[in-house]
């Protein structure tokens, strides 16, 4: 990586990666549930919402989290693009 | 006088534990504490060798459980540092000779006669890790700066506060300045920072190491090397001393660098 490239953030650095990947499955690790079951809730999720709302999927997030001392959380961030009929005006 | 009873341990292989162990405890004799290394890996013994005591081995741990020996006849004097002793693992059994009841047991043994009992655990998160465990009163956990290995940390470190023995504190081995110059290696403020946990050492890659394991003597007990130095220090740590953390150099200091240490006069 020349350092032009640095300078303008072109690249990533393979440690910020490294650190990235390490939060990411540790956060699975420590929480004991899998990341592709989290995966498998979002779609599940996606099913029931489309019922009746018409969401952003793209833009849709469902994260675990993990607290130092207490609770797991999944938390979930799903933008409405509208409201299906027979409920929306 | 209480005898402390540290345990040096990693989940990962081969990230340096042995080492660890081998220079902690000879640096501790060095500073005039009655030392016991334990060479927990039983059936892959190797302390014996990283401290040059191999010729030596009569009886092993296996033997001290197994009522063949006394506890004392098998300890080894290192005769270069009086105040060190090694009890070595047995090379023909395994991890299942001994269970964490006896490990415990046999300790407590130790307890008034010595300052330290130093524990070098296997890898792994098995009986070997339990056995090794079993009766620290603190924790060193070894890893080195890759995925891996600190993933493998963040389990033993679960592990060990889930049998109350937390949290242990970090050492960081083989840190390579020139690659986490480059943004190439974790550093240590990324460590700490997945990990939140608390840092006693940071051990640079070093060749010497490789030399010193060669001859079979520890590399404390070789003069001003960097791994050497660092050592030291965590053993100084140990003790309660406050030891600042060292800056690693790298092999071909930056601009910026060289201005810093020209002017504080160490250029
Ligand atoms: N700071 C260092 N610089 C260079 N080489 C090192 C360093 N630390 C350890 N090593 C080398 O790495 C190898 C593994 O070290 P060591 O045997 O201490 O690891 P370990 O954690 O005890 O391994 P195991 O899990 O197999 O018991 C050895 O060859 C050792 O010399
Ligand atoms: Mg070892």
């Amino acid at each position: 990586m020349s350092f032009l490239d640095r300078l303008f953030g072109q690249e990533t650095r393979s440690k910020d990666i490294a650190k990235q990947r390490l939060q990411l499955v540790l956060v699975h690790d420590r929480a004991g549930i899998p990341a592709a079951l989290i995966e498998l809730i979002k779609d599940e999720i996606i099913q029931v919402i489309s019922k009746h709302l018409e969401i952003d999927r793209e833009a849709m997030e469902v994260n675990l989290t993990v607290a130092e001392k207490g609770q797991n959380r999944l938390v979930a961030d799903i933008p409405i693009i509208h409201v299906k009929e027979p409920y929306g005006t | 006088m209480t005898t402390r009873v540290v345990t040096i341990t990693s989940g990962k292989g081969g990230v340096g534990k042995t080492t660890t162990t081998a220079n902690l405890a000879a640096s501790l004799a060095q500073a005039g504490k009655r030392v016991v290394a334990i060479d927990a890996d039983i059936g892959l013994r190797n302390l014996d060798v990283v401290l040059g005591l191999e010729n030596r081995i009569v009886y092993d741990i296996v033997d001290v459980v197994e009522g063949r020996c006394r506890l004392r006849q098998a300890l080894i004097r290192d005769k270069r540092l009086p105040d060190l002793n090694l009890l070595p693992a047995a090379q023909t059994r395994d991890k299942s000779a001994v269970r964490p009841d006896q490990m415990i047991h046999l300790v407590e043994q130790l307890y008034n006669d010595f300052d330290f009992v130093l524990i070098d655990s296997p890898a792994g998160i098995e009986q070997g890790f339990r056995n090794a465990i079993a009766p620290a009163k603190e924790i060193l956990i070894v890893t080195t700066p890759e995925v891996s290995a600190v993933r493998d940390a963040d389990r033993i470190i679960g592990l060990i506060e889930a049998e109350g023995k937390g949290p242990g504190r970090l050492i960081l081995n083989r840190i390579k300045p020139d690659l986490v110059k480059r943004g190439d290696m974790l550093d240590t403020h990324d460590v700490l920072d997945i990990l939140a946990i608390e840092l006693i050492g940071i051990v640079p890659e070093d060749e010497s190491i490789v030399v010193s394991t060669n001859k079979g003597v520890p590399i404390v007990m070789n003069g001003a090397t960097p791994a050497g130095v660092a050592y030291r220090n965590i053993a100084r740590r140990l003790l309660g001393e406050e030891v600042p953390f060292q800056v690693l150099k790298t092999t071909h200091p930056g601009l910026l660098d060289r201005l810093f240490r020209f002017a504080r006069g160490q250029g």
